[in-house]
């Protein structure tokens, strides 16, 4: 935990470097255009509307493809955060020194299940992960996707994911 | 089949926005069965540290070939939309290598498409991923 009366302003600094390093270090993150809201430790990604995303132009609607993309990028920036939290708030990562060669190695997908509940509109779309297990090796994540209302839904996944090894 | 249908079958690909994004290719049409590939590009990099296309990119390949099959589907469905889809992820894809999907769409009812498909790199009997799906089937003149 930081330490009581650790300037706020460091706290912010640190942990939006942290972040920003996780979403802005992987290019297919920034390729979808998805950038991450945070308060406090949650985060709410967001995918930035672009024509690029639709798959059917004649509705039109987001790709389920970019739909399935965008919770699995969700669920693993939640999943990478959750695992460097304590690393980041006790100094021991510092996110100014990641490199291509230099990243924290990331939990890698084992399976993704999407249940596409309605159709993505052409614009903005939010989505919040959580992680219901976090084991040493295996982890399992729950995440859902809104658009105008976070109480209609119009995705959400399960996924499994294989941790990166502690001494690696 | 009619060159009507091999063009609605290439604009599946061609037209669809993201599809184009990825560069898609429609490789191969059959019967309920299509292939579809995706080049290898940077900027689908899903891990820094190797270069490995992210997943997200594969189910985006995944989710448009198994529609491609449902389009292609003797029923010859107007259109079609994903309820479900599942992938599992067996190996990292090669890096600098054409992944490419092989759906099959082997039953349809009224209403659904089930479809399954698989990824592969160019060491096609080690599979990079595996998906199964549920997919709406819309027809002509509508109908319930």
């Amino acid at each position: 935990m930081a330490p009581r009366h650790e300037p706020v302003q460091i706290i912010k600094q640190r942990r939006d470097a942290m972040l920003s390093a996780l979403v802005h270090g992987v290019p297919y993150i920034r390729f979808l255009g998805i950038e991450v809201d945070r308060r406090g430790d949650e985060l709410t990604a967001v995918l930035n509307y672009d024509e690029k995303l639709i798959g059917n132009p004649s509705l039109p609607a987001l790709h389920g493809g970019v739909t399935a993309a965008f919770l699995e990028v969700t669920s693993i920036i939640q999943l990478s955060w959750s695992m460097l939290w304590d690393d980041m708030e006790s100094g021991k990562l510092d996110p100014t020194t990641f490199t291509t060669e230099n990243f924290p190695r990331l939990p890698k997908t084992i399976d993704f299940t999407v249940d596409y509940l309605r159709s993505g509109l052409p614009r903005d779309a939010y989505a919040r992960a959580r992680v219901n297990r976090s084991g040493r090796r295996y982890a399992s994540v729950h995440v859902e996707a809104w658009q105008d209302n976070r109480d209609r839904l119009f995705a959400q996944a399960t996924g499994h994911f294989l941790m990166p090894s502690q001494n690696g | 089949m009619t060159d009507d249908f091999n063009d609605r079958m290439a604009q599946f690909v061609q037209i669809l926005p993201h599809a184009r994004a990825l560069s898609l290719v429609l490789d191969e049409i059959g019967e309920g069965e299509v292939e579809v590939s995706m080049p290898y590009d940077e900027k689908l990099i899903g891990d820094p540290l190797t270069g490995v296309v992210h997943g997200g990119a594969v189910s985006a390949l995944m989710d448009t070939c198994c529609g491609a099959a449902v389009i292609s589907h003797p029923d010859r469905p107007t259109s079609t939309a994903t309820i479900d889809l599942r992938i599992d992820y067996m190996r990292a894809a090669t890096p600098n290598q054409r992944i490419s999907a092989r759906a099959t769409c082997y039953h349809m009812t009224r209403n659904v498409a089930f479809v399954r498909a698989v990824a592969m790199d160019e060491d096609r009997s080690r599979p990079v991923a595996t998906a199964t799906g549920a997919f709406t089937v819309e027809r002509a003149g509508g109908g319930t």
